[in-house]
């Protein structure tokens, strides 16, 4: 019972330290972005929102920020479209060579980013559809597509397998029970995989800086910021895209989550 | 007799060298209850999907009211499915899944919610209405799916199996459900399940199934009294089997020679041949049972070795001195005037009428 006890405390301490080791450069990246100095030391400044005023005021900064919020839009839907479509085909069909398909399908997340990256841009540049949104939200939905495919294909793992046929059986078209009963049953795990994919578009760095050319997304501009010098400004914009890509994963989890205790429950 | 509603010929069903269903020749009459009964992996539900459109023929033609079903779409047939696992939609209260069908037909939203009010009424779930699928009881679920067949007025039910999640008590009083609602609507049941107690229960016909092939089709009578063969025999259980050879045939009845003596059986049903292999079944409930040995040709003497009690009726399982086993089922007042004991030494007799010889092939 003691011994349980002291073991609990320990482990507490451990995720606590790990909790920390994660969160700690973003806290403090949140501080200094509210510091009045320019240099990231301690003891701190006054209290500014210094910073703030600087990138709202730069309009490099709104069309990166415009930008991410296209890319990261359209990525979502088109990612989520084709991830739910091969989850569905994976569901409903068996034919040959399934096994390679879905090997194929999960690929691309484990090409390194440089490699993945470097090679869209090659491949962009030779069919002239490099530099331009688009490109960035082509090569985005590749990369985010699985993630997509993953979560749906979970959810539909979770469905009677009769449903379908019950729905067909009481009159439904393939068509009508794609609607009223597939989609409606898909539904949190459609929406988490939107937020999920959207986070991962919006937070990409490698392969947006390689194909986006002019039209740069904000992680592309925060790079650029700090390759100049050292600017609190970063700070800034770091908060900023922090909180949104934060937003959107814990969104994706609400809808994940609520699902699965209703599974529990019922 | 009216024109068959549905009719089987010569279906056979293959999944790629799986032979699922062969030789599959029958009809289902209009507004009969008819069971298909037999232990898994027989067919039985096979079957039925391809009453259902789930599953397409590979030989053979199915005709629903003399229209020939194959090619039809399962979203264009009339033949709706009571599943075994329900297949509720989850993400629905009772009444919207009451009312799938009728919105998939294009009925409009206020008669929609009519019909569907109508028939939880019927089915004594009211109140469930506008709750979620989940939160209800494994009887009220059951209730919903079967108004969800229900509601769409059709010709004829399909019942895969669906009492096979309930507890036993409400087994009985969904066995009384169904039976009431098949004789109030006189539409057709076609009730698929592994359980002899609900398809004697319930079926005006039985279809005993095995290996994919049709064993027996009859009353429940007829199954029970006269099994065509050892399968169906053995199936049904509640009886004894005894097999020997042809010692001595005359106008009516044929001798049998078997390890446990020699008894005379009609030979009204099966043609025999002397020196012939011959089994023959007596159902437990007509076997009686006395101290002393009793007068007439059918007789065994037989150690008592257990009694099994299920209300009322108590059946005992004895053992002659030559290894074959009897069942005799009797009422438990009957019993009680003899005072036995297990290893009690008691002889066993029956009319010849009641022996019934089964076909060899």
């Amino acid at each position: 019972m003691n011994a349980n006890r002291t073991l609990n405390v320990i482990l507490g301490i451990y995720v606590a330290l790990i909790f920390a080791f994660v969160f700690a450069p973003i806290i403090f990246s949140m501080i200094f972005s509210f510091n009045s100095q320019r240099f990231p030391t301690i003891p701190l400044g006054e209290f500014s929102t210094e910073w703030y005023a600087k990138i709202l005021a730069d309009p490099d900064v709104w069309e990166a920020a415009l930008n991410s919020l296209i890319v990261s839009t359209c990525t979502a839907l088109i990612a989520t479209f084709l991830g739910f479509c091969t989850a569905y085909s994976d569901f409903r069909y068996n034919f040959r060579f399934k096994g390679p398909y879905l090997a194929l399908i999960l690929l691309p997340p484990t090409i390194p980013l440089i490699i993945m990256a470097l090679a869209m841009l090659a491949w962009f540049s030779k069919i002239g559809m490099s530099g331009q949104l688009y490109s960035v939200i082509i090569a985005h939905s590749v990369l985010t597509a699985p993630f997509a495919m993953a979560v749906i294909r979970l959810r539909l793992n979770q469905m009677d397998p009769d449903l379908e046929a019950a729905a067909w059986n009481l009159g439904g078209s393939e068509w009508q029970t794609m609607r009223s009963v597939i989609i409606p049953f898909c539904k949190p795990a459609i929406a988490s995989a939107l937020f999920l994919t959207a986070a991962v578009s919006f937070d990409e760095f490698a392969v947006s800086w390689f194909v986006s050319g002019l039209n740069k997304t904000l992680p592309v501009i925060i790079l650029e910021i700090v390759q100049g010098n050292i600017d609190p400004q970063v700070n800034a914009i770091g908060t900023f895209v922090f909180l949104i890509s934060m937003t959107l994963v814990v969104l994706a989890q609400v809808f994940f989550a609520s699902r699965q205790l209703k599974s529990i429950r019922s | 007799m009216s024109a068959p509603l549905v009719v089987f010929d010569k279906v056979e069903k293959q999944f790629g060298d799986f032979v699922a269903v062969k030789q599959l020749d029958f009809e289902i009459r209009e507004g009969e209850f008819l069971a298909i009964m037999g232990p898994s992996g027989c067919g039985k539900t096979t079957t039925l999907r391809m009453l259902a459109g789930l599953d397409a023929p590979t030989v053979g033609e199915i005709r629903l009211g003399g229209r020939v079903m194959n090619d039809v779409a399962p979203h264009d047939r009339d033949t709706p499915l009571v599943w075994q696992s329900l297949a509720l939609f989850p993400f629905l209260t009772a009444r919207q899944n009451v009312e799938f069908g009728l919105k998939m037909r294009g009925v409009g939203a206020a008669e929609r919610k009519e019909r569907a009010l109508k028939w939880l009424e019927k089915m004594g779930i009211l109140e469930f209405a506008d709750r979620d699928i989940s939160t209800l009881s494994g009887g009220q679920k059951q209730r919903v799916a079967l108004a969800r067949s229900l509601v769409m007025e059709p010709q004829i039910l399909l019942l895969d199996e669906p009492l096979s999640a309930l507890d036993a008590h409400l087994v009985i009083r969904m066995q009384a459900v169904l039976t009431d609602l098949q004789r109030e609507l006189g539409i057709t049941f076609v009730y698929v399940t592994h359980s002899q107690s609900e398809a004697f229960a319930m079926a005006d016909r039985v279809i005993i199934m095995g290996k994919g092939e049709i064993a027996q089709i009859g009353t429940p009578k007829d199954i029970y009294r006269a099994p065509a063969n050892q399968f169906v025999a053995e199936f049904v259980g509640r009886n004894n089997i005894l097999s020997g050879n042809v010692q001595a045939l005359s106008n009516e009845t044929a001798r049998i020679t078997t390890p446990s003596g020699n008894f005379t059986v009609p030979t009204n049903t099966v043609q025999l041949t002397q020196g012939a292999k011959a089994s023959f079944v007596i159902s437990a409930d007509l076997v009686h049972i006395s101290l002393g040995e009793p007068d007439g040709e059918n007789k065994a003497q037989c150690k008592l070795i257990s009694e099994e009690f299920v209300g009322s009726m108590v059946t005992l399982f004895l053992e002659d001195a030559h290894g074959q086993e009897f069942k005799v089922q009797m009422q438990e007042r009957e019993l009680s005037k003899f005072d036995l004991n297990s290893g009690d030494q008691i002889w066993l007799s029956w009319d010849t009428a009641s022996a019934h010889v089964l076909d060899q092939s």
